[in-house]
């Protein structure tokens, strides 16, 4: 369920940034979203949170757009064959 | 006339050395105390590495019921203090200890004790914590045990600005030298910030580097912790020189900014603001000045910030500045870092060596400076800045002058 994922992630950035849901898109950019890089930490702090997912550090330092995260945390999560867990969570 | 502040004694407690003199020659050696951390099981961290104080054994210098009143951070204090006093030959009366103050710096203050209490209570659900918590984790017990240890009975107090304590704290005993309100201070800094819980919060914020710190390199990875205490004995000038005891460097200025900015964000005119008022507050052009004891965290925000806030107070001086940070041998120790850098400034411009940055690789455009890679090198300095600049966007310079 990939647009289920995209769904979810952009949830959780909206509640983290404080944004309204309908602001966000997955061609959003962390610019467009005025996201620095405090507020990334805290994007991926609660995204591996939601997940139950680790992000590593060389990753989370190649993401720019929301698209990259979305990528990033699929990822992640058929690598570690968690999806069924997680999203069922 | 305003007092002019002699350093006249220096104490380390140090990843790269538990004396002064075993610090300086890490140093000088360019030996990068970085290594494997100890202190929490491996993996249990995405970063693995730390600048870690060893061989400190606190029965050597504490009694066992002193100990139980000392957090590691206190324990650190006290012995640099010890040491300063010793090394500047400190001959106490009654009128002096009245005269004498205390200004010392930490970021963290506590925190072993508090991450070890907070297990008993969260993790192994005992229903109390130790009686002595409040007391081990007060950011202010290094200087209190400072106080106690010596005797010291005048201005006594703690700075906290994050990675700027110490730089300040020094400001502070500077500033109490020119006032008269005190013939002598203690100022310095001391951390141990090497808990579970805390190094965790560190690995959140994704600013540790996964190897080492590589400050001013181009493919730096960001910082490295560290811990330890260094103090100074400051004391006017002129008291200094009449006593006869030997003098390392003047504390010549002191300058601070805020950035008003972010949270964690470094803004290069802070930076500016900070070295352009030390400058001022010693009266020099910045010309003067030989070398820089760099924040040099190794992160990629700070380094390039840094180093273009240099150029833009020193302009085309910046060609012929040494500028290194020596965080590369003994760790970001925080609230101590100050103070650690304000001994290898001092150090470096009474032996006429500029200690390196270690563990270079390759340049970085963005960091255009002469970091002095890998080895330190003999070079006359009369004056010397060190920088801090701490999250939260306070920054605090001092100027060093040779004696």
């Amino acid at each position: 369920m990939p647009e289920d994922l995209t769904e979810r992630i952009l949830d959780v950035i909206a509640a983290t940034q404080k944004l309204p849901r309908d602001k966000l898109s997955i061609d959003s950019s962390f610019s467009d979203l005025n996201i620095d890089s405090m507020d990334g930490v805290n994007i991926l702090f609660a995204l591996e949170n939601e997940f139950n997912i680790t992000i590593p550090d060389e990753q989370a330092k190649s993401i720019r757009s929301l698209r990259d995260i979305v990528d990033g945390v699929r990822g992640l999560i058929e690598g570690s064959g968690q999806e069924g867990v997680a999203l069922s969570s | 006339m305003r007092q002019r502040a002699a350093v006249t004694g220096v104490g380390v407690v140090s990843a790269a050395g538990l004396s002064c003199g075993a610090f300086w020659e890490s140093l000088r050696a360019g030996r990068s105390a970085i290594a494997p951390l100890q202190c929490v099981e491996p993996g249990a961290l995405r970063f693995a590495r730390g600048a870690e104080v060893r061989g400190f054994d606190p029965l050597a210098h504490f009694e066992p019921k002193q100990i139980d009143f000392l957090d590691r951070f206190a324990q650190f204090a006290v012995v640099a203090a010890r040491e300063a006093v010793r090394d500047a030959g400190i001959a106490w009366t009654p009128e002096l200890r009245r005269r004498a103050a205390i200004v010392t710096g930490s970021c963290v203050g506590g925190q072993s004790s508090e991450d070890s209490e907070f297990v008993e209570l969260y993790k192994k659900n005992r229903p109390r914590v130790h009686p002595l918590t409040i007391a081990r984790v007060m950011a202010n017990a290094g200087a209190s045990h400072i106080s106690m240890d010596l005797g010291v009975t005048g201005p006594c107090l703690t700075v906290s600005t994050a990675c700027s304590s110490s730089n300040h704290a020094i400001g502070q005993a500077v500033w109490m030298l020119r006032s008269g309100i005190a013939d002598l201070v203690i100022a310095g800094g001391s951390e141990a910030p090497f808990s579970l819980g805390h190094l965790k919060a560190w690995e959140a914020m994704r600013v540790v580097s996964p190897d080492t710190c590589r400050p001013f390199s181009r493919d730096r990875k960001g910082m490295i912790l560290g811990e330890g205490a260094a103090m100074l004995v400051l004391e006017p000038l002129e008291r200094a020189r009449a006593r006869g005891v030997r003098v390392y460097g003047e504390v010549c200025g002191f300058g601070m900014s805020a950035d008003a900015h972010h949270l964690t964000q470094p803004a290069k005119d802070g930076a500016r603001r900070a070295m352009a008022a030390a400058l001022a507050d010693a009266g020099l052009p910045p010309e003067a000045v030989g070398y820089i004891n760099a924040h040099g965290t190794g992160t990629s925000a700070n380094d390039p910030t840094e180093c273009a806030a240099i150029r833009e107070v020193f302009g085309a001086h910046g060609d012929r500045l040494a500028v290194s940070s020596t965080k590369s041998m003994h760790g970001h120790a925080l609230g101590a870092a100050g103070a650690l850098e304000a001994a290898a400034t001092l150090l470096a411009l009474r032996d006429g060596f500029l200690p390196p940055t270690a563990n270079f690789t390759a340049a970085d455009p963005e960091c255009d400076l002469d970091v002095i890679p890998n080895k330190g090198r003999a070079a006359e300095v009369e004056y010397a800045l060190s920088n801090s600049f701490a999250f939260g966007g306070l920054n605090a310079v001092l100027v060093f002058r040779k004696a």
